[in-house]
């Protein structure tokens, strides 16, 4: 069971808390209805799945319920940074992984 | 007292008292503090069961949970077998019934050992490459012969009747392991204050204080240990876990323990747990694993009295029991010397002691000979003789030569250590290859822990203690306790450094007889050779094909030995064979340790409403709906369902039913933006709808199915009451949530989950107003001041009401929700005026029915994730001037707006009798060869007993195009034809439910 | 007219003593799902009198009136004295989420000194004072239904859970509450 750190509640908090969202900084695009079926496509189908640093999307579901931003290592499962909904990638140059 | 091989003056356990037990329906007598097998020797016995494969009489090799061989059931009770307990950890208690397993008639006598006879028939790979083909031989010849030759001990057939718990714990310092190094560890680490749990799976601390001779602080090794176990439990800061196995290493610091509460009880409180799992997080670990021996490869080493030469020591030293009279030793490590020296000053004939090095240390050898023992260096056991027991070694030099044979009645063997890395490779640390001690030590760790002691490769006492202290005062400095607290330090002293060993076949030669590697899989050197002559060439590869570490121990002392044989064979460096990958557990595990609370009415929460014991107490029949128990019907003096359902469907329609719908999902949405939050997330138009007022909504995903559904009514501009359906609840909130947290933020609008807050009673049939007038204030119930689909709120019965007008049967209708604690008394006086007009109480499958009746449709049963509102044709709830709704670009697409699509109508069978079974194929024409080109299937179907008839819907491709078409539904024993209707089978006068 | 109805809770008649740890329904209270955005905290604390808690698992409480912080933008409003919340928060004009959730939740009293044991047989957060003080609250697991702890005493929490999962949140820790030591 992971521990993770809820920027919300500023403390780390047992896996058990949280549910997995999906991959993050996906926007839906604000014009919608008028976007093309291939803009579709890569706005709701496709996803990045990488082997290695991924940004996420977590929610505190049986916490404070918010939803959150994670940069994990899907390799070694290791958390580099947490961060509120929003908020823009975060730099993690010089991070170790 | 019969117990030839206790020893007057040796072991621990003076002054104990004796325990009667049986072992295959004889009695014996041990001592308290025995393991199964000490006691068993003690009484000298050494034949304790049966290999898995050639069925070879075994005896123990060790004295604890490496052990491979002395696998017994102990039987408490009909329902508490428990197979596969290794004699070595299984304490002794008053009355223990154990019985040896694999074998058939008797241990002694065992069929199965024909097998032994039949080895050039048994080669690796047997299984693999006998049981291919034909393929009709499998079900009848294959797989109930694998099936009996299978599994070892018999697992019982009752269910578990002991309990379990489950605790989360929480340190800063994890010390898995309680000899000398992690008691030192753990002493540290409390001493600066850090919160500490030390874990040691044997029934006391101490470790290797067992057998070692050693001084610490000036006691014997044994008395310190148990004086720092009372120490240590003292402290407010410690816990101090015995019989608790770390049996799993996982991320971020949390291992799994569990603890063995009452198996070594003789009368378990049944109301106590059995054994406990601890889910522990550690700011840091501590591993004080120890190491494991290994046995000799050589030919027939497995003849019962052969064992770890620690084992030995063990007994002898801790148990005070003589493994035999005429001990031989076969080593090719220091440590085998003093299990020797030990045995001497015991009284006990040592007649030779084998080394396999030609110069092994001078000083011990002059310390054996002058004991009076024979060494003899650079030789090795060619053989061994003895059918139940070991009788005879044959010994010669290395190189071949002349063979000398020795009586013996027991054999102890060592060939070195394994350090036990289970845990801390199980944490993803990387292992590096020592040469120099032919050795795989931790490296590299990912997690933040430290190896101290023996499994770090650590063997002189007095180091492992200092690695102790030093890791110990670290983890509770790095946990945040630095400065105070004293300093330890511990006087540590033993004279055995241990030193030597080897890995891998002890008699290169071509030999005569099995050179077992993996005891308790019967994987020998030659199956290793020929594994590898086959064509494997990693080690993962070898294991699987020879099984070599798969059986129950985990290759805890066989997994060295087979890396060595196929690396030597290979002729690769052991580091490039590999080694296999530890996974959790480290030792077997209990199923019920895993499921702890969670069995029985634990297992996942029952929810029930309110009104649920009303149910109850009427009769109803309960169906499961998700983690909800519904009344399903209210069968009245001997109904059946079909008759129930009937009658509560047709008193519906003629006066009125009364129905629990407390189950629906209910969200409020309150904030200024609350409208423009709805328009988002429902296809439905909602600016303009009324305070008041209700509208039925349709949420949909992003790519344009329906995802959920539900009446919903505005209270006020800023206030909306949604429903959902009853199993989507949750997720439509979770839905809700995504889409407002993270895409429309800027919208001041606030959701709350208030399925529980309300109990839902629907009063449903042309009476239904009549029923609730009385007991309804300050709302006027009239066509005109309350229209269908509206929301009014006043007081029901005296309390708070959101009255909603709305139906899902087509009749005039009510949903009263009272808060919740309200519910069954609301129920009860609505129950009283609906008797006065003769409704009943109606279970869910008498609403499905109702609903199916007008076409309306249920989510997740006609639908199922690939259906559009216009394949449901529920086009008209799709706002058509809205710009944005999630969902709205997914039904553009291409595949979605495509004709042929699925599409939801109505069935009527040609034979009005016939119902329909739900999810059966629809197929257009019915003498089409198999397989058929299905162009549909049904979703619904019941017996309308207001139709008179049967009545389905079904999703069929092009359905709407295919009104009063005939199509055909294939079922086993005949096809049925149905014709293509309209959703609404039922033409009456109530409401036109759409609003 | 029909009688004023009594509240009727799932877990009535019910209590479960062992050693070191006691279970009682707590009685029935007010309670209010309160959200707002940081802007409206001083109006609400002014309208409720008293300060919400801003500190993540914090809460304050004023006289039987106490407020849970759960979320950024999330409060649990307890009223032992069963006051009508929503009604305090009518004439509030500052922008929020009133919802009266006081029959939604159920909650049992946990006492004793061994209730941070029975509680750890199911939630996964370090319960000890040092990470759960006196006065801390968090919607956390246990087992599996959501809860709300409230410390408020060493050794008492109490627990909120959804009503329909009273009975097994009851049951859970009746049975962790036979697994003393």
């Amino acid at each position: 069971m992971l521990l993770i750190h809820c920027p919300y509640c500023e403390e780390e908090r047992p896996e058990l808390e949280f549910r997995h969202a999906g991959e993050a900084h996906i926007a839906r695009p604000q014009n919608i209805s008028e976007i093309t079926d291939k803009e579709f496509e890569r706005y709701f189908f496709i996803r990045s799945n990488p082997k290695g640093l991924m940004f996420e999307r977590w929610r505190h579901i049986h916490g404070c319920g918010r939803f959150f931003n994670a940069a994990r290592d899907t390799v070694s499962d290791r958390f580099l940074k947490t961060y509120e909904t929003g908020e823009p990638k975060p730099d993690l140059s010089g991070e170790g992984r | 007292m019969m117990q030839p091989f206790r020893l007057a003056n040796a072991g621990h356990l003076g002054g104990a008292s004796p325990v009667r037990f049986t072992f295959d329906g004889k009695s014996y007598i041990g001592l308290e503090g025995d393991t199964l097998a000490s006691a068993l020797l003690a009484n000298g016995v050494h034949l304790m069961g049966r290999s898995f494969k050639y069925h070879r009489p075994r005896g123990v090799i060790g004295a604890g949970v490496e052990e491979p061989n002395a696998l017994v059931g102990i039987h408490r009770d009909a329902a508490r077998k428990t197979p596969n307990v290794r004699a070595t950890v299984q304490e002794l208690y008053e009355g223990l019934t154990a019985v040896s397993q694999n074998r058939w008639p008797s241990l002694r006598l065992d069929v199965g050992a024909l097998n032994d006879l039949g080895t050039p028939f048994f080669p690796a790979g047997f299984y693999y490459k006998t049981f291919m083909w034909p393929k009709s031989a499998w079900e009848r010849l294959y797989e109930p012969f694998i099936r009996r030759a299978a599994g070892l001990g018999e697992a019982p057939d009752k269910p578990d009747s002991d309990r379990y718990a489950n605790r989360f714990a929480h340190c800063d310092v994890l010390v898995i392991g309680g000899g000398a190094a992690g008691i030192a560890a753990a002493h540290a680490a409390a001493e600066k204050g850090a919160r500490v749990i030390l874990a040691d799976e044997q029934p006391a601390l101490g470790g290797a204080m067992r057998y070692l001779s050693a001084t610490l602080d000036g006691k014997s090794g044994w008395l310190w240990a148990q004086e720092m176990a009372t120490a240590l439990s003292a402290m407010d800061n410690v816990r101090v876990l015995t019989r608790t196995t770390g049996f799993g290493y996982y991320a971020q610091n949390m291992l799994g323990l569990v603890e063995r509460l009452s198996d070594h009880l003789a009368e378990p409180d049944p109301d106590r747990p059995r054994e406990r799992l601890w889910q522990v997080r550690a700011g840091r670990v501590v591993l004080a694993t120890g190491a494991i021996e290994r046995h000799m490869v050589f030919p027939d080493n497995d003849r019962p009295g052969a064992m770890l030469a620690s084992a030995g020591r063990t007994y002898l030293n801790h148990y005070g029991v003589a493994v035999g009279t005429k001990v031989g030793v076969y080593t090719a490590d220091d440590c085998a010397y003093a299990a020797a020296l030990d045995l001497r000053s015991a009284g006990v004939d040592v007649p030779v002691l084998v080394d396999l090095r030609r110069k092994p240390n001078g000083d011990l050898v002059d310390q054996a000979q002058q004991a009076g023992i024979e060494v003899v260096t650079g030789h090795a056991l060619s053989g061994t003789d003895g059918r139940l027991r070991i009788s005879r070694i044959c010994v010669r030099p290395r190189e071949g030569g002349e063979r000398r044979e020795y009586e013996v009645d027991a054999l102890l063997t060592s060939s070195g250590w394994t350090p036990a890395v289970h845990l801390f490779s199980q944490s993803r640390g990387k292992l590096a290859f020592d040469e120099a001690t032919q050795r795989f030590l931790p490296d590299t760790y990912v997690q933040d822990a430290v190896s101290v002691g023996a499994c770090n490769g650590t063997a002189a006492l007095a180091d492992g203690v200092k690695e102790g202290l030093a890791a110990g005062e670290t983890a509770a400095r790095e946990t945040g306790h630095r400065g105070k607290g004293r300093t330890l330090s511990i006087d540590a002293w033993s004279p055995e450094g241990g030193a030597g060993g080897m890995i891998g076949d002890s008699a290169r030669a071509p030999q005569r007889g099995k050179a077992f590697v993996d005891f308790q899989n019967d994987v020998t050197a030659k199956d290793i050779r020929q594994a590898v002559r086959e064509g494997m060439r990693s080690i993962e590869h070898v294991k699987r094909f020879t099984t070599n570490g798969m059986a129950t121990d985990q290759g805890k002392t066989s997994n060295m030995h087979g890396l060595a044989i196929a690396a030597e064979r290979l002729g690769l460096p052991v580091p490039q064979v590999g080694l296999t990958t530890f996974r959790p557990p480290y030792t077997p595990v209990t199923f019920g340790a895993l499921v702890g609370h969670g069995r029985g009415a634990l297992f996942e929460p029952t929810r029930r409403t309110p009104i649920h014991g009303w149910a109850e107490e009427n009769g109803a029949v309960f169906e499961d709906v998700g983690q909800w128990k519904r009344a399903w019907y209210f069968p009245r003096d001997g109904e059946d369902m079909h008759g129930a359902v009937a009658r509560e469907c047709r008193t519906v329609r003629t006066s009125a039913g009364i129905f629990d719908a407390t189950t629906l999902g209910k969200i409020e949405i309150v904030g200024p933006d609350a409208a423009r939050f709805m328009e988002l997330m429902y296809t439905n138009p909602w600016q303009k709808l009324a305070p008041g007022r209700c509208r039925y909504g349709i949420m949909l995903r992003e790519d344009g199915f329906i995802y959920d559904d539900g009446v919903v009514g505005r209270l006020a501009d800023g206030r909306f009451h949604v429903t959902t359906t009853t199993g989507g609840a949750p997720r439509v909130l979770n839905h809700m949530e995504d889409y407002l947290q993270t895409e429309f933020a800027e919208l001041k609008v606030w959701l709350t989950s208030t399925s529980e807050q309300w109990a839902v009673i629907a009063v449903q049939g042309p009476k239904s107003r009549e029923i609730i007038a009385p007991l309804v204030e300050g709302i006027d119930l009239s066509d005109e001041a309350m229209p269908h689909m509206s929301v009014r709120e006043g007081r029901f019965g005296g309390v708070p009401t959101r009255l909603f007008r709305m139906s899902f049967t087509g009749e005039l209708g009510f949903e009263i929700n009272v808060p919740a604690d309200f519910g069954r008394q609301a129920w009860e006086a609505v129950w009283e005026e609906g008797r006065k007009h003769g409704a009943c109480a109606y279970g869910t499958e008498t609403m499905h029915v109702l609903r199916a009746e007008m076409g309306f449709i249920i989510v997740g049963q006609d639908t199922d994730g690939t259906v559009t509102p216009h394949d449901a044709g529920l086009s008209w709830a799709i706002g058509k001037k809205k710009t944005d709704f999630v969902g709205i670009r997914g039904l553009a697409r291409p595949d979605l707006t495509a004709v042929g699509r699925r599409q939801l109508v109505g069935l009527k069978t040609r034979d009005p009798n016939k119902v329909l079974e739900e999810g059966a194929q629809i197929v257009a024409d019915p003498d089409q060869a198999v397989p058929m080109k299905m162009i549909g299937f049904v979703t619904s179907s019941y017996w309308s007993e207001n139709c008179g008839r049967s009545i389905a819907l079904a999703l069929v491709e092009g359905g709407h195009g295919r009104m009063g078409e005939i199509v055909h539904v294939p079922m086993p024993d005949e096809v049925i034809d149905a014709e293509i209707v309209s959703t609404v089978f039922f033409d009456g006068k109530g409401e036109d439910a759409n609003g | 007219m029909v009688e004023v109805l009594t509240r009727t809770g799932p877990l009535d008649g019910r209590s479960f003593a062992a050693s070191g740890v006691r279970l009682s329904p707590a009685e029935p209270a007010a309670r209010l799902s309160l959200r707002a955005g940081g802007d409206a905290v001083k109006a609400l604390s002014k309208a409720l009198a008293l300060s919400l808690p801003l500190r993540p698992k914090s809460t304050s409480a004023s006289g039987n009136l106490a407020a849970l912080w759960l979320g950024p933008d999330e409060w649990l409003l307890i009223d032992e004295d069963g006051n009508d919340l929503m009604a305090a928060c009518a004439a509030i004009t500052a922008v929020h989420s009133a919802v009266d959730i006081s029959h939604r939740n159920v909650a049992i009293d946990v006492t004793g000194p061994n209730v941070e044991d029975v509680l750890a047989a199911g939630c996964p957060q370090d319960l000890s004072l040092r990470a759960f003080p006196v006065g801390a609250a968090s919607r956390t697991i246990f087992g599996k239904a959501e809860v709300v702890l409230w410390r408020r005493s060493e050794q008492h929490f109490r627990v909120e859970c959804w009503r329909s999962f009273a009975d097994y949140v009851f049951g859970l820790l009746e049975a962790a509450a036979r697994d003393p030591g």
